[in-house]
């Protein structure tokens, strides 16, 4: 919303400073956008009479002229044909910056003759394009501020403009009226009276309106009236002025003065030329299908339901949105129907967003206007047409009534103080709510008509608060919820999403951060990319599809830092990833991600392509932080994003997956453009189970005195057994003794043969209640024998 | 006696190696050695003699012994030093990569200022991110027509033309949280809510997600004084350094009386100092929970009030670490990431102060 200071002044009578202005609405929620303040760069600027002018000795074009100014008699050498003695001028003096030439003046020769400033030319003060010559002002004192005279004789020059952003609960703030009626009730200044003085008809209305029973609800009230005998063209130019200074481009008088009333009063008014209309004016609901060029020059085909007006020729109007072109006013237009109409907010909306046009009417309407301003607006800009154009009104023609919105709430002047904590004297709630147009009968506040969001008792603390200023505010405390010591708040899985975060950082990862949508073949890699989770209006192609992993996104996060130069990388996000499309359809995912090599290569040798341990470490590491049982099972089988023969699940039981590691499908990586080697990891921390305990006692230490004891078996198998089955055979040969079996070394080929491996464990004994003999020893690794060899078909190695 | 001893004294001092000092012990005083030799010799002296010779020749003994020793240990120790002084290295060679894992600023930042609302009794609550269009407009004051559904840029989800169910929404801030929070365990409550937001919005100051923490605090008396006094004291202690606020009227479809929050902070050279100057950012919106989204969340708007708020976790993030811009938290940049990232041990806390 744009609007003049002037154009504010002539609502408001006030001695306000701009800047208190500008501080003032920004502090009652009408927040200041912008101020184009053209007296600011005009403001060195200052008026001088020239004593005398003389022919330049060597430049006919040229003239030297004596000036009287502020400072006393200075040369001028000046070049304008209009220069010459007696003339009152504006002068910038040496150090003043010239808008309209970009330049700052200084002190020069020209041709030979010293020059002490410039005379300027309206287009040099950017205030025209006037460029024939110097300024001539009719009167002046020398010495006195340009900007002073002006603001004395052509206030539109130095008007500034303001633009303030409206919160939709602000419809009456859309009229410049409003912004007054806000700034008067904060006491800077007076709201001016508008007075309506109904205009005399000279009879019946020769076009008659009909509003169809099913739309008396979208359209309670429609008036207008015939103006018969007017002359269109161009508007004057304090109108012009107005409407341009607000960045709206002058039509014609007519059109000018819907618009200036849509500004001024946030009243839009429409006008039919009725030489070009047939019959009489009908509102309705399209039945669909209908078409209209609207004033835009472009054409809308109405769905059922949305509101026009039509005449004998179809329609002629989106009701309350746009007006159609047909019917439209030129500088031939002689008799026009002005239309001043209440519509229902919610269907303009509803319209306005299906046809998707966004007009000043559209705008106003269903923010919601003041009905009963309907009238008013009609009277008065038919006296605006009958001033600017001339003509004759007839009768107003009435169809419907102005809805009735009048409704009250309890004033509970001590509501202010319990709810926002400010202590504002009860008369002055009332003095406050009675300036912005309430009317307080005992302790009911009526709302006025204009004020739509008013709805409710919080509605009036809310606008006494805001007259009053919320810098009033004072801070109190805000009680504790109990006494002493706060309670830990997070709840066991955000803690554990802290811990796994955490974790994943010390073993050496980045975190990142990536959207939660990717592009649909991207998607559709990770077993997601369906209609399912997919946007309806995305920003970008590749921003489609809800991610179903956080995967896909470190992919694409790697393929840029490889682009960038980087080969090698550890990333890692936790975040949701998306497995259907309704609420509730999103799990926790903690993804790490290898990319390259462990390092660059250096003196130690020790920087190797990253491998499928690497992240299989790295998950267990952080299962093992979150309290995931040590003990778990690797399975296999999962989707085609990871390599067939290089990947574990780790699960408690075939449907309870912790994890997955492993090495990427090389064909993903090719997809998604990233150099391997890649492995990743995705942990699901809400699949591990919380301890079922929650006592924190750990119980007693176990530690035996007695000395442990360790073997080594090697063990011949078929190259796939895992090694983990025979772990857990050896382990399970005497579950009391046997304290750890660890796997040392892996053997494939050469004098085993073709498919057998050896694997070699260490198994340590420890004894808790005897010192382990020798025939101890011999017992159980007997039956380790025995166990591994059931379980696997594997043989002692000799 | 006393040329035995200054002999094998003399032969010891001058032994080169171990082997020597071994041959030396056993001639002197191995089993058939010149000393033990002599002392076989006492037995055949009479008594008096023996009474001299005696402690004497032990006393030579225990020479000959300790200069043994002491010798061996000489050996030995010039031995290491000469092994040592082999071993020397290059200690300005590099060493062997270690990947250092960083946080990135957003989980940062949501820890910290989790820190600082737990103190106040602030519990966390989390929702969806796909929301039905009731929890992110209706329940909060903002029906289908309302202007404030088409300022949102908002993010719908597909719809089949056969399907006459409205599309769900990506939540466009987080105060659904608070609605499904209301819901679950009434009044009086104090929650923040933190987590990915959306907007249809892509320029150099937005991206189309980003990041909030929403804040509600229900109870029977809380004003909006106690709302000034909650965000002065979390904007201190998130800034480290004494903050003042200002409350501006503004609007919003779910608070009354609304207020937007700018804090105080000076612009110099193009940096942005919170904590000082005259000058203010806008930094939050917030005001009194709107007695209908009271309803909506099943609390009685008679009985029960309270504040709500909504902070950018990213922009908090830019103002207090100096990141100029938005789009580069999404990037995963390596660079960015190591520049902007935490050390993982650097959680933050209140009694250690939230930052390093």
């Amino acid at each position: 919303m744009k609007f003049t200071l002037s154009w504010l002044k002539n609502h408001l009578e006030t001695d306000a400073t701009l800047d208190v202005i500008l501080d003032t609405l920004t502090d009652l929620g009408l927040e200041v956008e912008g101020v184009e303040n053209p007296a600011a760069r005009l403001s060195e600027f200052t008026i001088g009479y020239v004593n005398s002018a003389e022919k330049h000795p060597d430049a006919d074009k040229l003239r030297v002229c004596q000036v009287q100014t502020d400072e006393g008699e200075t040369q001028i050498i000046c070049g304008a044909p209009n220069a010459r003695q007696g003339i009152t001028v504006v002068i910038a003096k040496p150090g003043v910056y010239v808008p309209g030439i970009d330049t700052t003046i200084g002190v020069g020769k020209i041709r030979g003759i010293e020059s002490f400033g410039m005379m300027c030319s309206e287009r040099e003060m950017e205030l025209s394009e006037e460029h024939d010559g110097i300024i001539e002002l009719p009167n002046g004192e020398v010495g006195q501020s340009f900007v002073d005279w002006l603001a004395q004789n052509d206030p539109a020059k130095v008007d500034p403009v303001i633009e303030i952003a409206i919160t939709p609960n602000r419809p009456d703030a859309l009229g410049v009226r409003g912004v007054a009626r806000d700034l008067a009730a904060r006491g800077l200044g007076t709201l001016k009276p508008l007075p309506v003085t109904p205009v005399a008809g000279n009879g019946p209305s020769s076009v008659d309106v009909i509003i169809d029973a099913d739309t008396t609800d979208g359209c309670p009230v429609f008036m207008g009236r015939v103006i018969s005998g007017v002359k269109n063209g161009p508007s004057p130019a304090w109108l012009q002025d107005m409407l341009r200074a607000i960045g709206l481009r002058p039509i014609s008088v007519l059109v000018d003065i819907t618009n200036y009333f849509t500004y001024d009063q946030n009243r839009p008014l429409h006008v039919f030329d009725v030489d070009k209309m047939q019959g009489n004016l009908r509102v309705h609901r399209a039945e669909g299908g209908e078409t209209i060029v609207a004033l835009d020059d472009k054409e809308y085909t109405l769905a059922a339901g949305q509101m026009v007006i039509s005449d004998d020729n179809g329609p002629e109007s989106i009701a309350g949105i746009i007006g159609g072109a047909v019917t439209g006013c030129s500088d031939e237009t002689t008799t026009v129907f002005l239309e001043s109409a209440f519509w229902n907010n919610i269907q303009i909306a509803l319209t306005g967003r299906a046809l998707k046009i966004n007009s000043d009417a559209r705008y106003r309407f269903e923010r919601g206007i003041d009905p009963a301003w309907t009238a008013n607006g009609l009277e008065l800009a038919t006296q605006m047409v009958l001033d600017l154009c001339g003509g004759e009104a007839s009768d107003v023609v009435v169809v419907g009534a102005i809805p009735d919105v009048s409704r009250s709430y309890k004033l509970d002047t001590d509501r202010v103080q319990s709810l926002v904590g400010m202590t504002i004297p009860a008369d002055t709630q009332r003095a406050t709510l009675t300036a912005l147009g309430f009317e307080i009968d005992g302790d009911q506040a009526h709302v006025p008509s204009w004020r739509p969001d008013v709805l409710g008792e919080a509605d009036l603390v809310e606008e006494v608060a805001r007259i009053a200023s919320l810098t009033r505010l004072e801070g109190r405390p805000l009680p504790r919820i109990t006494e002493g010591l706060p309670t830990p708040v997070l709840t066991p899985i955000q803690r554990r999403e802290q811990i796994v975060r955490r974790t994943i950082a010390q073993l050496g990862y980045n975190e990142c951060v990536t959207y939660s949508f990717i592009d649909q073949p991207s998607a559709e890699l990770f077993g997601g990319g369906t209609d399912a989770t997919r946007l309806e209006n995305p920003i970008s192609y590749e921003m489609s599809h809800m991610r179903p992993t956080v995967l896909p996104g470190l992919l694409q996060a790697a393929a840029r830092n490889q682009a960038r130069g980087f080969a090698d990388m550890a990333l890692f996000e936790i975040g949701a990833a998306f497995h259907g499309g309704e609420p509730g359809e999103q799990h926790l995912q903690a993804t790490g991600l290898l990319v390259g090599r462990t390092g660059p290569k250096d003196v130690h040798g020790s920087a190797r392509a990253v491998d499928v341990f690497d992240v299989k470490a790295d998950a267990e590491a952080v299962l093992a932080a979150i309290g995931a049982p040590a003990k778990v099972q690797i399975m296999r089988g999962v989707d085609d994003t990871w390599h067939p023969g290089r990947h574990g699940k780790i699960c408690l039981g075939p449907k309870m997956v912790l994890g997955i590691f492993g090495e990427i499908h090389p064909k993903i990586l090719t997809e998604m453009g990233v150099k391997g080697p890649a492995m990743a990891f995705t942990l699901w921390p809400a699949e591990v189970p919380m301890p079922k305990n929650e006592s924190v006692n750990r119980g007693a230490v176990t530690a035996p005195d007695l000395q442990a004891v360790e073997r080594d078996f090697a063990f011949v198998v078929d190259t796939d057994v895992e090694a983990l089955t025979l772990v857990n055979a050896a382990a399970g040969a005497d579950k009391a003794l046997i304290d750890n079996v660890r796997v040392f070394d892996e053997f494939i080929g050469g004098s085993l043969g073709e498919g057998k491996k050896s694997l070699a464990i260490a198994v340590r004994l420890q004894p808790t209640e005897a010192t382990l003999k020798d025939a101890d020893i011999e017992a159980v690794s007997t039956k380790i024998v025995e166990k591994v060899s059931k379980a696997t078909g594997g043989v002692l190695r000799g | 006696m006393d040329h035995l001893r200054d002999k094998y004294i003399a032969l010891i001092a001058e032994a080169a190696d171990e082997n020597t000092l071994e041959d030396l012990r056993v001639q002197a005083v191995g089993k058939k050695g010149e000393i033990s030799l002599e002392m076989r010799a006492l037995g055949k002296m009479s008594p008096e003699e023996r009474q001299v010779a005696g402690p004497a020749l032990n006393a030579l003994k225990d020479e000959i012994n300790s200069a043994l020793a002491a010798k061996k240990q000489a050996l030995s120790d010039a031995a290491l030093d000469e092994r040592l002084r082999t071993e020397w290295l290059d200690v300005t060679l590099p060493t062997r990569a270690r990947n250092v894992g960083t946080i990135h600023p957003i989980s940062q930042v949501w820890e910290e200022v989790t820190a600082i609302f737990a103190e106040l009794g602030f519990a966390v609550a989390e929702g969806p991110q796909i929301e039905t269009d009731w929890y992110n407009f209706d329940a909060l004051n903002i029906p289908g027509h309302h202007p404030a559904r088409a300022e949102m840029d908002t993010f719908y989800t597909h719809r089949t033309a056969d399907e006459d169910r409205p599309p769900h929404v990506l939540r466009t801030h987080t105060s659904p949280v608070q609605i499904r929070s209301m819901e679950a365990q009434g009044a009086p409550i104090r929650i923040i809510c933190p987590g990915r937001v959306y907007r249809a919005d892509y320029d150099q100051t937005h991206t189309p997600m980003f990041h909030q923490i929403e804040g509600l605090a229900i109870d029977k008396d809380i004003s909006m004084a106690n709302l000034k006094w909650t965000l002065e004291e979390f904007f201190s202690a998130y800034f480290g350094r004494s903050v003042k606020t200002r409350f501006r009227a503004s609007h919003f479809p779910f608070t009354e009386p609304s207020a937007e929050v700018d804090i105080q902070c000076s612009f110099k050279d193009g940096t942005v100092t919170v904590g000082e100057g005259d000058d203010w950012l806008e930094v939050l919106g917030s005001g009194m929970v709107h007695p209908s989204v009271l309803s909506a969340g099943g609390i009685d708007p008679n009985e029960y009030q309270g504040f709500a708020f909504g902070i950018g976790i990213d922009r908090i993030a830019m103002l207090k670490y100096g990141i100029p811009d938005l789009r580069a938290f999404f990037d995963s940049d390596l660079r960015w990431l190591r520049h902007y990232g935490f050390a993982s041990l650097d959680q933050p806390n209140l009694h250690a102060g939230l930052s390093r």
